[in-house]
């Protein structure tokens, strides 16, 4: 519901990071990290980044979007583990006290230049 | 050629909301960001809190929805500092950014207050991505909607600090689980509270009011 915001940021945060030296530059792809927690859908987030792109830089610039798994950490025992299902909860400890070691990531890695 | 970045796509807001968190902090104000589904009982719940922790506990609200200022006139009654932010006229925003509360609390006005709310938009998604510089999150689940909220939108209960089961008083009527509700929110968050209450006829309230007066 929010990716169009997050596509601005994603536009800005991409066109920032351009070397201004370069003449009429064109971006190939943009390479993302979604954690699968994150409230962001790959679909929507590329459908908004094409509207918004058009006459720039980053016009038919490739979305890679890498997916990050949930890997959570039981504090209380120590066991790690990636979690397929929304399940937080340690397997051996009731009530351990757990953290989200990874999956909540929207994170804009790199992008690569076209030759 | 590969140009390394490695940024936060939302770093522009988290950076807004850790500047919020410092004002806050020098104000001496706790920030809760209150979330829920449209509906779940969110203003009723504050209107009852409001009148319980005033005046010993000075309360301000922020208020956000998409249109209309209904909620902040409620809440105005209670006596307590009320603004509202709407994100579109027309149909806006689904969440509260940090740069929309650093804003709404100047207008509000910190000085005097102990404890600020922040009544986020009815969205059991978008509010849970968004810091918006508070020192606690509470969720409400309210009986009349389904016991697999938690595990439909995991995100918003795993990032809350505690839960509140809003309109519990219905329970004869409805064929809802609070057990299995309840369950299912310490499978996306061990350990946290959850207070089963009625906004409207106050049970079970002292629990969530002792919860809140501990975090100041």
């Amino acid at each position: 519901m929010h990716e169009m915001g997050i596509a601005q940021e994603l536009v800005r945060i991409a066109l920032e990071a351009l070397p201004r030296d370069l003449k009429d530059p064109k971006v190939a792809s943009l390479n993302l990290r979604i954690g699968k927690l994150s409230s962001v859908v790959p679909h929507s987030l590329t459908f908004c980044f094409e509207i918004i792109t058009k006459d720039t830089p980053l016009e038919h610039a490739r979305l890679d979007i890498e997916t990050v798994p949930v890997v959570i950490r039981c504090d209380t025992c120590g066991r790690q583990w990636e979690a397929d299902t929304p399940v937080f909860r340690c397997p051996d400890c009731e009530n351990g006290q757990v953290r989200m070691i990874s999956g909540r990531e929207i994170d804009i890695d790199s992008l690569t230049l076209m030759e | 050629m590969e140009i390394k970045i490695r940024k936060n796509i939302l770093e522009k807001n988290l950076t807004e909301a850790d500047k919020n968190r410092n004002f806050f902090r020098e104000k001496k104000v706790f920030v809760l960001n209150m979330m829920s589904s449209p509906g779940s009982g969110k203003t009723q719940t504050l209107c009852r809190t409001l009148a319980q922790l005033m005046p010993d506990i000075q309360v301000g609200v922020i208020v956000g929805d998409i249109c209309t200022t209904n909620d902040a006139d409620r809440l105005a009654k209670t006596g307590a500092k009320v603004t509202q932010i709407n994100t579109d006229q027309f149909g806006g925003d689904c969440h509260l950014t940090a740069p929309m509360i650093d804003t709404a609390a100047r207008k509000l006005g910190c000085d005097d207050l102990d404890l600020l709310i922040v009544e986020n938009i009815g969205n059991l998604v978008c509010p849970a991505e968004f810091d918006i510089g508070e020192n606690a999150r509470v969720v409400v689940l309210s009986v009349t909607e389904g016991e697999d909220k938690p595990v439909k939108y995991p995100l918003m209960f795993q990032v809350s600090d505690a839960a509140i089961l809003n309109k519990v008083d219905l329970l004869p009527y409805l064929e809802f689980d609070a057990a299995l509700a309840v369950e299912n929110m310490k499978t996306v968050h061990p350990g946290m509270p959850v207070f089963e209450l009625s906004a409207k006829t106050g049970q079970g309230f002292e629990p969530w009011l002792e919860w809140l007066r501990q975090q100041l």
